[in-house]
């Protein structure tokens, strides 16, 4: 089938036609229908041939300030990969509607776990106590990191008394702000990412593009290239099957043989001293469960009360990343394995100090699903690398300058305040106000351009009346298919270069949002 | 002053204003049917996995027989069915990496997800239900719960030192969207819906 047989029904749902893929190659479940769990993409999307190369991320120079644009300038000047991109996450935004929608109690889920949150961060102290004094009944070795570079010496420390050399991991965006892996290399020990989609990044040797799917700007075609000059693969085979099959079968006696291995860490609940992980691959399993040492790496933030508060959060988690009910495993660890040692890092990382941010501080609360990330117009067309920071799309505007005011100040300007990173986030930050308000405080203290302090002005002007917003919005045919023609057209704004904007559809978010939902449910 | 009184002084000092309770959760009408094991069934499949019901008297494996008749190597968790790799013996576990079949059970599914629950004394040794290529796991229809909810009220979660919920087998699509089964774990989940107690005459030979 080419993207020309589509059916009006399908086309309605596709972005870029030169992306749909003629064949598809997705698992099937017992009655030959198409899966779609996991990060699966409800059609298939594919970049293709002839190969175009891979663009890379920010220039990171030093403490300078990253140009997210003009490393969005190169995502957009590679068109197949600008758009599987596009495509592919605004296929996993969709995805996370309809199992939104599939819940009745979405929205008091919402406020239940932003509330569970706020309660926690603002008794934390207590709960960490709670969380050391059950972790260590447990059994657990307990260690606290005040920063990332404490983080890192403490699990070099746990490694070199057991004469450990090789450690297998899995996802870890704290481990990423600790810059853990540059770490472990300069001293000797080995790290094997064991994600597919981390372990790809590390060959290639580039940052995790984005919080759950970490290679999602790079085509099977850059995979089959990484693949090649690091695996030794057959450099023109790029069947996705066949990429992955040659990981799990390069990855998987590193793992037998490694020394240690380290989970990050989804929940931690302060009533067990559990250290709960989502995963798709397993791989916080086989981390946690092969080498004979086991060590999770914790952000402070990431504490909840009690194991009842857990399901709420399950349930929000994997729908609003990637629009599947629950990941393949949710793994609850708790104590040693007989015979081994189990430690926990507790890593502060500015996060206490975050907490004191009158306007900042419920940042905190951030689950890590990315579903901000899927539906950021800004993010779909420059790809996470562009951003130049640990965290990128609209969680990473607000965070990232908490950790380096000057090298982040510009990255609260990449966004068109369409206030749709607010609307699907499962713990109810407030995005978008915290983006205008970081750029409130950056103009205050002089960190950014004049050519940008104007822009603010007057988008602080429309954002002080949210109905003439609202307004300002729908005239300038915003939506968030695509980047709003006001944020594309205003010469104030460097993302408004020369950018051809295909078929901008004659509707606000809230407009396109009412009536997509209600066909929706017309369609149930 | 130690990095964790320093972290904790903060944390106090910071605190924002405000009065933050802890709410209530409600209970939550179960959003399946009262037929447990077909909601379970369908949601499984969703996800990957697959449900049948057991054989008869004589064999209640052999829905999956052709997967163990395969299989070189089969761990067995369960007095069902006795595997020819003693997992009571295993010296670590990375010794488990040849395993074709693991046979375990399930302490409990989940409804509403397709879910099935172990713990470190389910699975005997906690990699095999990882290292193993295919995974098939005994649930009693009987331990099925309506949903997540009702899952967390179980006593496993404060008393096991591992508890895992695997809802269907390992998948990645970190490739342009590509489902894949078996990307780091098990290639394939069945379930196979046994009643706990019922021992097949004699031993089962895999
Ligand atoms: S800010 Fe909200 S939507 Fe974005 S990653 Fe965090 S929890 Fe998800």
């Amino acid at each position: 089938m080419s993207a020309d047989d589509l059916t009006p029904r399908q086309t309605e749902d596709v972005l870029h036609r030169e992306v749909r893929a003629p064949s598809d190659e997705s698992e099937r479940g017992p009655g030959g229908e198409r899966l779609q769990h996991a990060e699966a993409a409800s059609k298939p999307i594919r970049a293709d041939a002839p190969r175009e190369p891979q663009p890379r991320g920010a220039k990171v120079r030093g403490n300078r300030p990253i140009d997210q644009a003009e490393a969005a300038e190169r995502f957009l000047a590679a068109p197949l990969h600008q758009k599987a991109h596009d495509e592919r996450l605004w296929d996993v935004r969709r995805k996370r509607d309809v199992a939104a929608h599939g819940i009745p109690e979405w929205e008091e889920l919402r406020e239940l776990a932003s509330q569970i949150k706020t309660h926690t961060l603002t008794h934390l102290d207590h709960y960490l106590e709670q969380f050391e004094a059950a972790a260590k009944a447990n059994g657990v070795h307990v260690h606290w990191a005040e920063d990332g570079a404490a983080h890192n010496r403490i699990v070099l420390d746990i490694l070199k008394k057991h004469g450990a050399k090789s450690l297998v991991k899995s996802k870890s965006m704290l481990t990423e702000e600790c810059g853990f892996r540059h770490f472990m290399a300069a001293n000797d020990i080995a790290v094997i990412e064991t994600d597919l989609g981390e372990r790809i990044q590390q060959l290639d040797e580039e940052e995790p593009s984005h919080v759950v799917m970490p290679a999602v700007h790079k085509t099977r075609l850059d995979v089959a290239e990484v693949f090649a000059r690091t695996l030794g693969t057959d450099p023109d085979n790029d069947d996705a099957h066949y990429l992955a099959e040659s990981q799990r079968e390069t990855t998987r006696p590193l793992i037998l043989q490694a020394d240690a291995g380290l989970t990050g860490c989804n929940f931690a609940i302060a009533e067990t001293g559990t250290v709960v992980t989502c995963t798709n691959e397993g791989n916080a399993d086989l981390s946690g469960n092969v080498p004979p040492l086991q060590i999770h790496s914790i952000g402070i933030e990431k504490l909840i009360p009690k194991v009842e508060h857990l399901g709420v959060f399950i349930r929000l988690l994997s729908r609003s990343a990637l629009g599947s009910p629950i990941t393949q495993y949710t793994s609850h660890f708790r104590g040693p394995r007989a015979g081994t040692e189990m430690h926990m890092v507790l890593v502060d990382n500015g996060r206490s100090e975050r907490l004191a941010m009158e306007e900042f501080w419920t940042s905190l609360k951030c689950i890590r699903c990315g579903a901000c990330m899927n539906t950021c117009p800004v993010y779909r067309r420059s790809g996470g690398l562009s951003y130049g920071a640990t965290y990128s799309g609209p969680i990473g505007l607000i965070i990232d300058p908490t950790f380096n005011k000057r090298k982040y100040s510009t990255l609260p300007f990449s966004s068109t305040m369409n206030g749709s990173c607010t609307n699907v986030c499962p713990v109810k930050i407030n995005i978008h106000e915290q983006i205008f308000a970081w750029r409130k405080v950056l103009a205050e203290e002089h960190r950014i351009p004049l050519l940008k302090q104007g822009m603010m002005k007057a988008a602080g002007a429309v954002l002080s009346r949210p109905a003439a917003y609202r307004a300002a919005i729908q005239t300038a045919d915003s939506a968030l298919r695509v980047l709003p023609r006001f944020a594309v057209y205003n010469p104030a704004n460097t993302w408004g270069k020369k950018r051809e904007m295909p078929h901008a559809p004659r509707q606000s978010f809230h407009a396109w949002y009412r009536q997509n939902r209600m066909k929706k449910e017309t369609d149930a | 002053m130690s990095a964790r009184d320093a972290i904790l002084s903060r944390l106090r000092a910071n605190r924002p204003a405000g009065d933050f309770p802890l709410p209530e959760v409600p209970a939550f009408a179960p959003l399946v049917g009262d037929d447990l094991v077909a909601e379970f069934t369908e949601r499984l499949a969703k996800m990957g996995g697959r449900v049948e019901a057991a054989g008869g008297p004589a064999d209640p494996f052999a829905p999956v027989r052709h997967r163990l008749n395969g299989a070189a190597v089969i761990a067995s968790a369960v007095p069902e069915l006795s595997g020819n790799r003693d997992l009571a013996t295993v010296r670590k576990p990375g010794d488990l990496a040849d395993v074709d079949v693991a046979v375990v059970r399930a302490r409990f599914g989940v409804a509403e997800t397709g879910s099935v629950l172990f713990t470190e004394g389910d699975l005997i040794v906690n990699s095999v239900a990882y290292l193993a290529q295919h995974l098939i796991v005994l649930l009693d229809p009987a331990d099925l719960v309506v949903n997540i909810q009702a899952a967390y009220r179980r006593p496993e979660f404060g008393q096991a030192a591992y508890a895992v919920l695997h809802t269907g087998p390992s998948a990645t699509a970190d490739i342009e969207g590509v489902l894949i089964h078996g990307a780091q774990g098990v290639r394939s989940l069945t379930v196979l819906l046994l009643p706990r107690g019922v021992l097949p005459r004699g031993a089962q030979e895999a």
